[in-house]
Order: C-alpha cells, then sequence, then structure tokens
C-alpha cells in the first residue's frame, strides 16, 4: 500500500512553479532520498507533502495518515534560536499530538522527553537554551523531537548539512532504525556516497522527476548531468505552462 | 519623611490608589504581551498599532466627547480592523507583516488626526496623544482590569502555540492549523493593551509599558519564564516610582512613568547579566565548561 500518492503535482510560489508534474507513488515503509542540484525543488516537495504549501496543480495523497501522522524535520536555518527556549521544552513540542494546546506534561511524557534527548546522545544538555547548542547539537535536537513525534511517514529536509561525521552516523543510524521499525522516510539529501549506501530508493529532482526507482539504477552519472541542466531560472515574464508531461522537456 | 514620598500619596488620595492599580494591571498584562512583541521581532509592530487606535479613538471623542468607553470602543475597534487587515494581508499575500501594518497603520493615524482636527482643541489632542492616568475614574479603572483579565486568560489559552509559532513556524505549521489563529488573538491582545495603555499614556506612549520592560528582562535571563517575570516586575516598579515621580514634580505621570522604565533599562543595558555592557567588558576569568 502507498503511504504517498502523487497525482501530477505542481508546487510553487506565485504560479511559478518549483516542482511540475509529479506523477508516482511511495510505498509505505520506503527509504526514499530525495536529490537534486540547489534550486531543484527539495525543500518544496517536502513541504508540500507535510502540508506547508498546497499544490498548483494536482494532488498528494497520503494513504490513510493523518497530517499529525507525519514527524517534519525543517532546515535548522527555518528555526529562530535566539528565541529563549531549554532543550527540554523544544523537544516537548513533539508531544503536540498528545498535549495539544492544554494538555499537561506529566511524569511519563516528561520521561519519554528525557528518553528522547538521551537517545540522540544530549544527556546534560535538557536546560541548555537551543541559542547556546552547535549547529550538529541542534541536529540532535531535531532528531529527538521527531523521535518524540513517533510518526509513521518521517519527512526530513537535508538533515545532515554542515555537521561532522560522528554526529551523521549516529543521526543515520536512527534513519535506519525508523525504516526498519516500518516507517516511511523521506530525506533530501546532498551526499551521493550516502545516497548510494543508505537509500534503496532515489528521486532525482530537477524543478520535475528527472528519474525515480532504485538507487542503483537511478543514481547515474546521465542522470545527475540532466538534473544539472534542467534546473532552470525563475523568469518573471514565462508563459502559462502547457506541458503534461515534464519528460518530454528532459529529452 | 520616606513614608510621605513613598507610601503618603496613595494612602492619602485616592487618585493615586486608583492610579497605583491600573499601573500594576497594565504591567501584569501588558509586559508578557510586550515580551512576545520583542520575541517575535514585533516591536515596532507594536508601535505602529499605538497610532492605528487613533481614529477610532477620534470617532469616540468626535460623538462623546472625551468620553473614555467611547474612545476605547473606538480605539478598539480601529485597531482590531487594522491588525486583523494587516495580519490577513500578510498571511495570504506573502507581504511582511510590518510592510503590511505599516500601509494600515500610516492611514489609520492620518485619518485619526484629521477626525481629532476637525471639532477638537490642541489640549483635546494633548490628551488622546498622551493619556493622563490621575484622571482616570472607577469605571474607567475597571474597563483596564477587565481587560487586563481578559489578556492573561486569553495569553494562556494561546500560550504554547505563540511559543512554538515564535521558534519554529513551520514545525507548528506541520502538526496543527493553531497558528494563525493564535497569531491573529495574539494581535487582538496586542490592541487591548495598547488601549489599556492609551487610558494611562496616551497613543504615543502606551506601548512603552510593554516594551521597555521586555526590554529589561532580555538582558537579565535566558529563560521565558523568568524573562516574563522580570518583564512585569519592572514594568510595575516603573508604574509605582513613575507615579511618585510625577506626584512629587509634577512631571506629567505618562512621560514619568516612562522615563523610569528607561531608566531601569538604562541600568540593564549597562550592568544586565546577559550581555550587560559591563560583564562584556570584564567577563572574568574563563569557565572549565
Amino acid at each position: 500500500m502507498a503511504a504517498l500518492h502523487f497525482h501530477n503535482v505542481t508546487l510553487g510560489y506565485d504560479r511559478h512553479p518549483a516542482v511540475h508534474h509529479l506523477n508516482g507513488e511511495i510505498a509505505q515503509g520506503a527509504l526514499v532520498a530525495v536529490i537534486g542540484p540547489n534550486g531543484a525543488g527539495k525543500s518544496t516537495l517536502l513541504r508540500g507533502i507535510v502540508g506547508i504549501l498546497k499544490p498548483l496543480d494536482g494532488s498528494i495523497h497520503l494513504g490513510g495518515l493523518d497530517r499529525r501522522d507525519i514527524a517534519y524535520l525543517p532546515q535548522s536555518a527555518e528555526i529562530d534560536r535566539s528565541f529563549p527556549i531549554s532543550v527540554f521544552d523544544f523537544v516537548g513540542t513533539g508531544l503536540w499530538r498528545a498535549t495539544s494546546l492544554f494538555g499537561g506534561v506529566g511524569k511519563a511524557a516528561r520521561e519519554k522527553i528525557l528518553r528522547a534527548i538521551a537517545s540522540v546522545g544530549l544527556n546534560g544538555f535538557e536546560n541548555r537554551p537551543i541559542g547556546t547548542l552547535s549547529g550538529g547539537q541542534m541536529q540532535r535536537v531535531l532528531f529527538a523531537r521527531v523521535l518524540l513525534q513517533d510518526a509513521r511517514l518521517i519527512v526530513l529536509d537535508e538533515p545532515f548539512n554542515a555537521i561532522d561525521s560522528k554526529t551523521t552516523a549516529d543521526l543515520l543510524a536512527l534513519v535506519q532504525r525508523w525504516h526498519g521499525e516500518g516507517r516511511t522516510v523521506l530525506a533530501a539529501l546532498h551526499d551521493m556516497e550516502m545516497v548510494r549506501n543508505h537509500f534503496a530508493e532515489t528521486l532525482v529532482l530537477a524543478r520535475g522527476p528527472v528519474a525515480w526507482g532504485p538507487t542503483a539504477e537511478v543514481l547515474t552519472p546521465e542522470n545527475l548531468l540532466v538534473a544539472m541542466r534542467m534546473c532552470e531560472a525563475f523568469d518573471d515574464s514565462a508563459a502559462a505552462c502547457a506541458a503534461d508531461d515534464i519528460s518530454s522537456r528532459a529529452a | 519623611m520616606i513614608y510621605d514620598v513613598l507610601i503618603g500619596p496613595f494612602t492619602e488620595f485616592e487618585f493615586m490608589r486608583r492610579a497605583l492599580a491600573a499601573v500594576i494591571a497594565l504591567a501584569l498584562a501588558g509586559a508578557p504581551i510586550g515580551m512576545f512583541l520583542m520575541l517575535r521581532r514585533m516591536s515596532l509592530v507594536g508601535d505602529a498599532m499605538a497610532h492605528a487606535i487613533l481614529p477610532g479613538a477620534a470617532v469616540g471623542f468626535l460623538l462623546s466627547g472625551l468620553n473614555l468607553f467611547a474612545m476605547t470602543a473606538g480605539g478598539l475597534i480601529a485597531g482590531f480592523a487594522v491588525a486583523i487587515l494587516a495580519g490577513v494581508v500578510a498571511r495570504s499575500t506573502g507581504l511582511k507583516e510590518d510592510a503590511s501594518l505599516a500601509t494600515f497603520y500610516l492611514a489609520s493615524l492620518a485619518l485619526g488626526v484629521t477626525i481629532v482636527s476637525i471639532k477638537g482643541t490642541n489640549i483635546d489632542l494633548l490628551h488622546v496623544l498622551f493619556g493622563n492616568i490621575l484622571a482616570m475614574d472607577d469605571q474607567t479603572l475597571l474597563v483596564v482590569a477587565i481587560n487586563a483579565t481578559i489578556t492573561l486568560l486569553v495569553l494562556a489559552v494561546i500560550y504554547r502555540p505563540l511559543v512554538i509559532e515564535s521558534v519554529d513556524p513551520l514545525f507548528l505549521r506541520t502538526v496543527s492549523r493553531a497558528g494563525g489563529p493564535a497569531h491573529l488573538a495574539f494581535l487582538a491582545l496586542v490592541v487591548i493593551n495598547l488601549v489599556n495603555g492609551f487610558q494611562a499614556l496616551g497613543t504615543l506612549l502606551a506601548v512603552g509599558l510593554m516594551i521597555l520592560p521586555a526590554g529589561i528582562a532580555r538582558f537579565w535571563s535566558h529563560d521565558l519564564t523568568a524573562m516574563i517575570c522580570i518583564a512585569v516586575t519592572a514594568a510595575a516598579v516603573s508604574g509605582y516610582a513613575g507615579l511618585v515621580l510625577s506626584f512629587q514634580t509634577r512631571v506629567p505621570s505618562g512621560p514619568a512613568i516612562i522615563l523610569v522604565a528607561t531608566v531601569i533599562y538604562v541600568v540593564s543595558v549597562l550592568f544586565g547579566r546577559v550581555g550587560g555592557i559591563v560583564r562584556q567588558l570584564f567577563p572574568g576569568r574563563h569557565l572549565e565548561a
């Protein structure tokens, strides 16, 4: 059964598409890497999946999932780290599904939060303001929050950017664990070696799907070259899109 | 002597007791709102909103003279209209909220001054612009207290989404639709507290008892709860000391309150534990970890 079904999806901003005409589906429990050059539409696609961005055209169906069954890890730049909030409280926001507006954080919930923080190797950081953390530590905090969300679909936007190899390995182990637990995981990535070694399925994106399938078949120099070429610039005077199939544009 | 200066005015004069009750109500409700205004980088939005209230208050004045109930109702309507219009335009067009608000508040301010100048005198205009907390009657005090109570209750309801939206708005949008309503409710609370401050401090200074205490708190703590407590205390102390200063020196009460808050702010900038200038100049020996 599909966890996600894309039907001719176009996502973008102010009528300008960042991702054209995406069709296909992602099976439940799949571990999918979304790759492509900067500006290829990876983050836009992920935002569309988690419901932050409405499609300009087409639709995205969540196979029986509620919006709250999705955990989203945004890029660190989206977070205001000057806000005075502790690691404990920040990770605790992952319990929103249980606590919502008024739900209390009881002893059991506190232990869950502490366990999540410990799982990402940040014991002793509970009371630290997030503004005092390094980039790698902040990334661990974001993973701890995803852990706490206990979601069936996990969407990670460039989760390993600008962090050291030890942190990357630790967090990648968490991703593998989620996959082992049968959760569906999508991650926007730039590290081709990591994709090749750890992700079974890959979507090569360049404002539209260039290739999509088993990583070994998709991650070829030819496809990557096509992706580089297709990443056309934003054009203010562009005509209305008449293409039904982006693959014809790729040819 | 100390009793006569610091406590005497409040035991002797009812209008001083009313004014003190009013500034404490303003501090309890306005300071937490100011804290969120500052943390959400909306400090100047608060100032703009203060100006946006003017036409509503002016219409109330035009219809009923210096009747604070009419002016409050008008101020609330104008403030809500501008806040909601600016919020809706910003959220539906992608225009930054401060840019959207700037357009609405400038139009609103121009309209307000035009309305006051049609009927009022310069003294009326001064009253609208600078308020007079010492002239507050029981009914007005009751309005201020009710507004403060509403503020604290609504803030308790929207506190969680407001915090999450401030620090990680994308996350909140993926788990809940509470972000938009919480933001609009927050803007409404800003308006309510500006109208409250408007009674006491006038449109030009109303935002002062919200933003200055928030700025003070930023220099003393990293923790949001502690910051809110510090801001409330700073606002209450400024209110009390400002009233004493005004009583003893005949300085107008609104500016006296804001000047005291400014002095506390300057002391905090110099000696604050978090980023204070003296602490940066003389940081002491570095720590082990």
